[in-house]
Formats: structure tokens, sequence, C-alpha cells
């Protein structure tokens, strides 16, 4: 092959230009340089990820930390026998209630005695563990005269502040006398303890109970709102999945493209974006205001719910719908099947567990909402107690799980923050059952086209 | 009759119409099914529709209708005297309502005979012991004016409910008999079965439209009413935000200068947390995690968007404002003198928003091409190279568009700032001083008993529409960037 | 076919510029590249052809170790430039995709200006002192690329407003301008019509004086025009390697011959 032409600017001419060799091995400084800096913006990645998460355990930590104690209160348990005598005797006195409050302190001390406990204590001291006992007592025995002579376990509720003492919310350091609790009465509490009056129990009052007034921390309860929710989520399950689906499947299988498909198109995606308080107004003036739907009513709550999550459960359904190949589509019209039998015998079927699991976090999202529940009336007092029935448990005032917590938060006595925190801890509960239920749909019925 | 057995009725009547329509259809065709234009359960079907769609029609426009000519019927028996100096029509009314439904609650718990509830000459403090005993909630004594009016009342609703049962079932039975009538052999029954369900459809998807117009309205009609006993001058420029409750709130300043720039302070703080933090997240997650750190990394960030914003209210208070006191406060640097300030809503808005800045980016940097980042790997660029010198241009409209979005979400918080911020208006630069926002005078505004003729209960929905406003202009421009920055890479 | 001049002699007197001996690479489970020996001559071209999936973008690409950038991507054996070992430890990827350039299927300029796509890297590499060299770069890179003309009077225009044709000439003179010793092409002229074709096979036969080129291509009639040597490539393994006109005129393997021939592929 020597016969080729060779140009004047063959590659192995001279002229061409001659570079220095430069080892690959020899890192340069500016490259040592620009490494320190790719490391750093690495760092800054690393760092952005861990303080979100570090953020995310120190919000766990609190949950857990403050919440767990208001499932746990604290009883005083004292085993006490009245008397005929000692029951004619109390009648008899003046002040009755005090009469039973002696005899009861006696009864405490015998026990305290016997358990080598020697703390002075008196009837003040009594009252501020566990309340006013005599009028309980004296309830009792008058109501249930059969029991005089025998010993009866009464079961006392401690006072919040005894309370806060056994969950490590009130310390040594921290207490200062007041007429709720002494310092010297701490050590009442510990020989109590000791001689195991004082327990701590599970707190089913606080999962079955509704709220209390300001003055009694103790008794509130999430139960009610507990129940208010659920008739919410029933409205907003009832009305936002069929409405969602329908609205999607128009949108998705048969809107024509025109201004009208345009205008519900853009109407979806800002109402996804409105503040969750617009609706509030919304309902107000419309439910409430217009339609005079009654206030405070979980109706009304699952109404306003339903068009808030309504955005978010069509975005979702619409991707699922369209996640159906239109090869399944063409299969059910090319054996002759109507438009709407091959979206309802084939497309609908094929997306079902895409929608279900958006429907769920749909209504896990309404679950956690609270701002326009405030606006209906939905505040955490209205929760006095259960409805009467089913149809009343959609009318009938009741509160829900973020406004009841939001409205223990708002209340000034500490001991019902412990409240609003352990409501956090039910709340999520139930938001991580519905995402757990969401996940595992997903999973189970997730499929590849 | 109650609501729920109307309902019942009509369901009933509908699936009878059903059973009849599908019989009808096949003995029509002689038992040949091939007969059929249609399946024999379209024929039912449509006599059902028949049946049941104008009824729950009527029903509904039936029960919208029926307060208004209620109340304007009543309202002319309430004379002009019963009205009390600082009350007004409208809470009258209400009154009349609440006194109609005690008696009708009374009535059925057997506290009172219903010849003693419709007793136009009854004892008026008769009436009313009866009706607290029954446990109703009564808040006055009821004048004479106002038992005559909730008598009126009571009977009114009864009447029209009644009426209103019949009309309902009347048209149910019609519908059904028409579609009976027209169920043949011949009959199109799909089609017509199809195109209702399509109106069907097309109503569903039309709620968003409505649920809009809902909106708007509720706000424009309001806010004018707030306008008209509040110069608009005085709410849009006021530097002052002090309503008084008391009276019909005539001495109240109701500026929504302080409470815009609360707002928009408290946002700032969030968004200066969440940006920095979500872009940052979003690139590690983007170009420099391996698939492992991802899947784990990445759902546990969003779990901080699945929390719902009361729990990050309550974290603001009880945890994060005492931690700034303790830092900032009197026995720290001494700047900070309560827990509610600007910089504790900030800062827990901003961990609340980092997921939402950081998937929203996340997908933004993987929608550029991986050409962009083969072309400067190939000319020997360094990975944060790549990264701030084009994806990061590349990526900048969708981007912006991301924080625009997080910016509506910031101003449109409620929770947060309602637990977190305080309730102060003020005009201050300090971000450990307690401000307050739009939202959460919306909440304080409009929660308790609120007079909704007043003022101060009015101007809420005048906060409204500018929050309405600002968050919509927002996402319009959001929406439109990153639809726009889509196309670019579609 | 064979119009253009070959140069086996005076290139195969030289030293191989590049030298890979026993290179695998692994995708996950799957063996994509097996025992790959080829010497690939300086300031030469070298075309690399084969039926799609046969691995000569693959192998491409492990030449500046772009394969990288992909997480479940191991290399196996070894691949010298200028005697060193480009995946030893000491080897830093940026300095030798700097030795090392790569021009892309897909035109790929970035959404900056033309400037700044030929400028970016020389500004990353810090190979400009200041803004007068930085410009003198800019324009002998563009004018290598034979694009000087066409952009002198629009240098702030956007690089993604341009033809495709330009647009890749862009990349090419975005390559030259970190001044590489060995350029990569991956298939530059599949997205481009003829006439872009034709300019960009010009323009390589003029880089062929300064720079080792290495072309990957799905056309054999382009391989024949520009490449002085040609690998065939199929199923992950080297076929044949050999001077270009070898390769087509008189192949050794019954699979090259089935290729160029048309017979699959």
């Amino acid at each position: 092959m020597s016969d080729t032409t060779i140009t004047p600017d063959t590659p192995a001419a001279p002229s061409s230009p001659k570079r220095e060799f430069r080892s690959l091995y020899a890192i340069d400084d500016l490259t040592r340089k620009r490494n320190a800096a790719e490391r750093r913006f690495k760092a800054y990645g690393i760092g952005a990820i861990l303080i979100g998460l570090f953020f995310l355990a120190v919000l766990a930590y609190s949950i857990i930390k403050e919440g767990i104690p208001a499932f746990t209160r604290t009883i005083v348990e004292v085993e006490f026998a009245l008397t005929q005598e000692q029951f004619d005797a109390a009648e008899k006195e003046l002040f009755k209630t005090k009469a039973y409050e002696n005899f009861f302190i006696g009864a405490l001390k015998t026990q305290l005695d016997e358990s080598g406990m020697d703390v002075p204590f008196d009837e003040a001291a009594i009252e501020r563990l566990v309340g006013k006992t005599g009028g309980t007592i004296r309830e009792f025995f008058k109501s249930n005269p059969d029991q005089l002579g025998k010993p009866v376990e009464f079961e006392l509720a401690a006072s919040s502040r005894v309370d806060g003492y056994r969950n490590g919310r009130v310390t040594r350091e921290t207490i200062t006398d007041s007429r709720f609790l002494q310092k010297s009465d701490l050590d009442i509490v510990d020989a109590l303890v000791e001689a195991e009056v004082i327990k701590t129990v599970f707190n089913w009052n606080f999962i079955t109970g509704a709220d209390s007034g300001v003055d009694n921390p103790g008794g509130a309860g999430i139960g009610a709102s507990v129940v208010g929710s659920f008739f919410m989520m029933l409205v907003v399950l009832a009305l936002s999945l069929p409405i969602g689906v329908a609205a999607s499947i128009y949108l998705e299988e048969f809107a024509p493209q025109n201004r009208f498909t345009d205008l519900i198109e853009v109407n979806i995606s800002n109402l996804a974006a409105v503040p969750s308080i617009v609706f509030g107004i919304l309902g107000l003036a419309v439910f409430i205001q217009f339609m005079h739907l009654p206030q405070s009513a979980p109706l009304v709550g699952g109404l306003v719910l339903t068009l808030m999550t309504l955005p978010t459960i069509i975005i979702s359904t619409r991707a699922s719908l369209k996640a159906v190949p239109p090869s399944i589509r063409d299969a059910a019209l090319g054996i002759g099947a109507s438009k709407m039998q091959a979206t309802f015998h084939h497309v609908l079927p094929l997306a079902m567990p895409g929608i279900l699991t958006g429907t769920i976090l749909g209504l896990a999202q309404a679950l956690g909402e609270t701002a326009p529940l405030l606006l209906i009336g939905m505040v955490g007092f209205v929760a006095r107690g259960y409805p009467d029935g089913f149809i009343a448990g959609f009318t009938e005032p009741n509160s829900a799980m973020p406004a009841q917590i939001y409205t223990w938060a708002a209340r000034a006595d500490f001991a019902f923050y412990e409240k609003a925190w352990g409501g956090i801890i039910v709340l999520l509960v139930f938001l991580l059952t519905m995402n757990i239920i969401a996940i595992i749909l997903r999973r189970r019925f997730e499929r590849r086209w | 009759m109650s609501l729920f057995w109307l309902f019942l009725i009509i369901l009933a009547i509908a699936l009878v119409g059903y059973v009849l329509g599908r019989a009808r259809a096949l003995s029509s065709a002689g038992g040949e099914r091939s007969a059929l234009h249609s399946l024999p359960s379209y024929y039912g079907a449509n006599v059902a529709m028949k049946a049941a769609v104008p009824a729950f029609l009527l029903l509904v426009i039936w029960l919208l209708a029926q307060p208004f000519y209620v109340n304007s019927e009543v309202s002319g028996l309430i004379p002009d005297t019963e009205i009390a100096e600082g009350s007004s029509r409208d809470l009258v009314l209400a009154e009349v309502r609440r006194a109609a439904r005690g008696l009708e609650n009374a009535v059925r718990s057997g506290a009172m005979t219903e010849e003693f509830a419709s007793n136009a000459r009854a004892d008026i403090s008769d009436v009313t012991t009866r009706l607290k005993e029954a446990g109703q909630i009564v808040t006055s004594e009821i004048s004479q004016p106002i038992l005559i009016a909730a008598q009126r009342y009571r009977s009114l609703s009864s009447i029209g409910n009644f009426y209103m049962s019949i009309a309902v079932i009347l048209i149910a039975i019609g519908g059904a008999l028409w579609g009976l009538r027209e169920t043949k052999a011949e009959f199109r029954a799909r089609n017509t079965v199809e195109l209702g369900m399509r109106a069907i459809l097309v109503g569903a998807a039309s709620i968003a439209i409505l649920t809009t117009i809902g909106i708007v309205l509720s706000l424009v009609f309001n806010t004018a009413e707030f306008f008209r006993i509040y110069p608009a001058s005085d709410f849009f420029f006021g530097l002052t935000w002090a309503p008084s409750f008391s009276g019909r709130g005539g001495t109240s300043e109701l500026g929504i200068i302080p409470l815009l720039w609360g707002t928009f302070y408290i946002s700032f703080v969030a968004l200066a947390v969440a940006v920095p933090i979500g872009l940052f997240a979003a690139i590690y997650l983007a170009e420099y995690a391996s698939s492992r750190v991802r899947s784990t990394a990445k759902p546990l960030l969003e779990i901080l968007a699945g929390i719902p914003t009361i729990v990050y209210g309550l974290f603001a208070l009880l945890t994060v404002g005492p931690l700034l006191v303790s830092v900032f406060g009197d026995n720290g640097i001494g700047i900070m003198k309560a827990g509610t300030s600007v910089m504790t809503a900030g800062l827990v808005m901003g961990v609340m928003l980092i997921p939402f800045v950081s998937s929203l980016s996340d997908d933004i940097i993987n929608a550029v091409p991986q050409a962009m980042r083969d072309g400067s790997y190939g000319l020997g660029a360094t990975k944060s190279e790549t990264v701030k010198q084009v994806i990061l241009p590349a990526a900048l409209p969708g981007i912006v568009g991301a924080v625009l979005l997080a910016a509506s979400r910031a101003i449109g918080e409620t929770m947060i700032v309602v637990l977190g911020a305080g309730a102060a208006a003020r005009l201050s630069l300090n971000p450990f001083e307690a401000m307050t926002t739009v939202t959460a005078k919306i909440v304080s505004q409009l929660t308790g008993d609120a007079d909704f003729a007043s003022p101060v209960a009015l101007v809420a929905f005048a906060l409204g529409m500018t929050l309405f406003v600002v968050t919509l202009g927002l996402n319009i421009v959001a929406l439109y960037i990153v639809r726009k920055y889509r196309e670019q890479y579609d | 076919m064979n119009e253009m001049p070959k140069f086996e002699q005076a290139t195969e007197m030289t030293e191989s510029k590049i030298s890979a001996k026993k290179v695998q690479v692994y995708y996950g489970d799957t063996h994509a590249i097996k025992d790959v020996d080829i010497e690939i001559q300086p300031r030469s071209v070298t075309a690399f052809i084969g039926p799609s999936g046969c691995g000569k973008s693959t192998f491409l690409r492990t030449l500046n170790r772009m394969n990288d950038t992909i997480d479940i991507c191991r290399v196996q054996g070894s691949i010298k430039i200028d005697g060193e070992d480009i995946y030893d430890p000491k080897v830093d990827p940026v300095q030798l995709r700097a030795k090392v350039g790569m021009v892309f299927q897909k035109p790929n300029p970035f959404p900056k200006s033309i400037y700044d796509n030929v400028a970016y890297g020389p500004r990353i590499h810090g190979l400009a002192r200041n803004k007068a060299q930085l410009d003198d770069i800019v324009s002998s890179s563009l004018q290598k690329a034979g694009l000087w003309d066409e952009v002198k009077d629009r240098l702030s225009e956007p690089g993604t407003g341009m033809s495709g044709g330009q647009q890749q000439r862009l990349c090419i003179a975005r390559a030259i301008a970190v001044s590489p010793e060995v350029i990569l092409m991956d298939e530059p002229c599949s997205a481009l019509d003829p006439i872009a074709t034709a300019k960009i096979e010009e323009l390589i036969d003029e880089l062929r004086a300064n720079y080792t080129i290495v072309i990957v291509t799905h056309s054999m009639q382009q391989a024949a025009r520009v490449s002085q040597r040609t690998a065939f490539f199929h199923l992950g393994v080297l076929v044949e390697e050999g001077s270009t006109d070898n390769i087509f005129t008189n192949p050794e393997d019954k699979r090259t011959q089935d290729y160029i021939t048309g017979r699959f592929g």
C-alpha cells in the first residue's frame, strides 16, 4: 500500500503542533481544587438531607415523648372499709363529707403504717393529691348501703400535678409551692408509690372519652372527635370517590378538546393549590349562611373536605386511567363495545387499584385538615359526647381529631398540651394505617404494562 | 317524613322501575333477547334513570328554595320593635329558627304535645322552661312574636316538607311510567342510558367550576358587604389592625398592611429555610445518591409532607418556640420575649415545605435530558460543575415555578401561624417578635359566635379575598412557568 | 468508495495512542463487552462498526470513562493511553476527559450562548488566563470546527437555536476547545441530513491532522469514507480489526463479510 497519495499536511508532517506530554497520573493543582469543590458540594447535599431527616427525628421524638403520658393516668387505689357505725356517725355530723374524709385519711394512714412508711400528711395534702374524697365516698355508700362494713377498693384519679410528677413533667426542681401542689407533697407521693397506693394505669378514658371543660384536663378524651372524624370521612368517601371517578373518566376518556374542557382543567389545577382556609370560607358562606345547614355538623365538614380533596383525587385518578394502555380500549371497541362499555367494563376495573390508592391518600389528607373545620364551627369543645345515632352522627354538632387537638393546644392549662400531643399520636396512627393500606394496595396490584 | 325515608322511597321506585322495565323489554321481544336493540338491563336502567334523576333534581332544588320562602314569610311576622339595638333581623331570624328547632325536638322527645307546641296562646315562660327541661338550647326568654314566628316557621316547614315529599314521589313515579312506556324492543335503550351517564360525568367534572364559582361568589358578596360599611382604602392602606368587638365595631381599625407584612415575613423565613435545603436535597437525590439511598431518603423526607399541619403547629408552639426562647430569650441573647414569633412559625413552616420543594425540584432536575449531562461530563466537568453550570441554568424556570408554588403554600398556611406566630398584628423587622398573618386573622375573626353583620367578622371575607387573589396569581404564574418548562424538553 | 486518501503505512509505524487489552464490560449481570483487544493509531480515524447493540458505543464510552456515570457498569482489563492505564486509581476521570473528548449521537449544545458553549470547557479546566485568551480559544475552536464564518456575528445567541448540523459542529468545537488529544464520536451524524453529514465528514478528515479520532457509525459508507482503520463488533466481541480497505474488500471473518454485504444488521 505504498502507492497512496500523500498530501502536504499529512498527520505525520512535522508542521503539526507538538503537545507537551502530561501524565494522567499526576493530578494538577486545579483538578485538586475542583475535586475539593466537588466534595464540598456533595457534602451540602448530604447535609441538606440530614437536616431534613434530623427535623423528622426531632418531630417524631417530641410527639412520642410528650404524647405517651396522655395514654396513662395516675390513680390512687385505697382499700377502705366503712362500718355501719362510722356511716351513721358521719351522717350525724354537720360537715358530713369532712367526716368521711377523716375516715379515709385514717384508713390511708393505717395502710401506710403497715407498709412501714411514716410520712406525715394532713387532709389538705390529700385534697391536693386526689381532690375532695369525702363526697365520692359518701355518694358510694349512700347508693350502696350493702357494701358497708366490707372492704371496698376505691380508685380515685390523682390530680393532674401528681400525674405530671409521675410523668416527669413536674420535677422537684421545677415545682413551686401552690395551692395545687407543694414540694412536701412529693414525699407523700413517693411514699404512696412505694406502698403501691399510687399507680399508673392505662387511660382508657383518653381513647373513649369526650372533651372536658377547661378546668378538667384529666377527664378529656378524644373518642367523640374520632367519631366526628369518622362521620366526616364517610361523607368524603361517599362523595369524592364517585364524583372524582366520574369527573376523571369524563376528562380522560370522553372530553372533547374545547374551551369548556380547558376551563375544567384550569379550575382543577388551581383548586388543588387554593389554601384550605379558603374552602372553610366557602363552607361557611355557602353551606351555613346560604343553605342553612346545621353549624358544627360533620356533614358540613365532610362537604367542605370533599370539595377540598376532589382535585387531588381527580389528578391521581386521571393518572391511573392514563396508565391503562390504549390497546385495552381498542380491543374492547374492536369487538363492538360502546365507548361507555369499554370504559366501565375494562378500563375502570384495571385502573381501580390506582384509584383506590389515590382516594385513600386523599382521605388521609382530609383527615388531617384543621383550618376549614374551625370556620364551620367544628371546634373541640363542641365534642362533648357521642352522637345518638347514625343519622345524628352526621348532623349533630361534633368536632374532629385535628380540631380537637387545636382546641387543647389553644387552652391555657399546660396539662392540656399533653392531651394535644396524645391526640396527635392517635391522629398519626390513623394516618399511618391509611398510608400503609395504600402502599399495600399499590404493591399488591401494581401492574407494569 | 324525613329526608332519609324519602331518599329510600325514590330508590325503591327506581329499583321497581328497573325490574319492570327489564321484564317489559323481554316480553315485548317475546323472550327473544336477540330481538332487542340493547341488553335487557339497559331497558331497566333507562326506567330507573328516568324515575330517580328528575326526582332527585327536584328534591335538591326544593331543599334549596324552601328556606328562602319560609324565611321571607316568617320575617314579615316580626315587627321592627322586636329587633333590639345592636341586633339585626338576621339574628332574630336565627333565634326564631333555633326556637322552632327546639319545639320540634321537644315534641319528638315527648316533652311537649303537638297541640301545646303549636298553641299560639301558650304561656311563654312555660314554653321556655319546658324547652330547657327538654335539653334544648334556648338563649334567653322567648318573646311572644318570636314564639309565634317560630310556630309559623314550624308549620310552614312541615307543610313544605309534606308537599315536597308528594311532589318528589309523583315525579319519580311519573318518570318511571314514562320510561316504561318507551320500553319496546326497537327502543335504543343503551344510547339513552349512555347519554344520561355522559350527562352525569359532565356534571361531576363541572363541580370543579362550581366550586370555583362558589368560592368567588362567597368572597365577593361578603367583601362587597364589608366595603359598604368599612372604607376599602382604609382596609388596603391602613397601618393598624385593631378590631374592637364591643358595639358594632365602629371604632375598629382594620388595616391589612400589618397582616400582609407578617404573612410575607413568615413566608420569607420559611422559604429561606426550605428552598436551599430542599434544592440541595433534590440535587443530591437526583445526581449523587445511589438508588438505595434514594429509595430510603426520598420517602422518609416525604413523610414530612404527609404530616398534618396541626402537628407542625403544635411542634412550633410547644417545642420550637420554647427552644428558641432559651437561646434568644431573656436568659440568652434577650431579643425574644415569647415562644410565638415570626422565626418560630417560619422555621417550622420551612421544615414542612422542604419535601414540597425537594420533590418538585427533583422532578424538574430529572426532566433535564441526560444528553446535557453527558455533554458536560464528556468535556471533563465534575458533577458539581455540571449541576451548577448546566443543569441548574437549564432547570431554572422550573425551579422558579416550584418556589412560587411553595410561596403560595406558605402564604396560605394556617395552623402553623395560628399556633406559632402569635396574635398581635405588628409592623416590625425583628423576626423574634410575634406577628400575625392574614390566615390567622381569618380564623380568629370567624370562630366563635360571630355576628355576620359586623365589620370585625366581615373583614375576614375581605382578607380571604386578598389571600385568594394573591395565591391564585402565584399559582397561575407558577403553573404557566412549569408547563412552559416541561414543553421545552418534551 | 475508496477515494479518500489512506495512510496505513505512515500510521502503522508509529506507536499506538490507545491500547486496550482483554477489556470486559458488565452491566449488572450482563456481559456486554468480551475480551476486546485493540490498538488505536494516533492522528488517524478509527471507525467502529457493527449491528445495533453490538457493544461498539459501550466500548467507545470506556475510553474516556463515561461509563463511570452509570452505577451498575463495571470495566475490567486494561486500557492504556500513551502507556498510562486510565482505570488506575491515581487517574482522575476529570483530567482524563480533558485529554479524551467526546461528541455525542444527538447534538447536545447547552442552553447557553454559542460563545458560552465553546468557552465552557476552557473555563472549567482553567485554560485561559484572561478574557482575550478565552476569546482566542473560542474563535480558533470555532474556526477549526468550520463554524466561525457562520456564527461570528451572533456569538451571544443561544446554541440551541441553530440547525442540527451547526449544533453538531458546535459540539465538536466545544470538544476541541479543551485541546484534547483524542476525540471520541458516537454516531455523530445519525441525527443529521446528508448535506450536514458531508460537512461533518469533511471536518473529521481535517481534524485527523491534529487529533486521534475514534468514531462509531452505523453507516458502512461513512466508515469507508472517513476512516483509515475499521473495527467490526458483533455481540460484544471485536470480530475483526484492520485497515479500512482490507475490512471492506477482503474481510477475514465470515461474520464481517455477511455484515458488510448486508446479510444481517
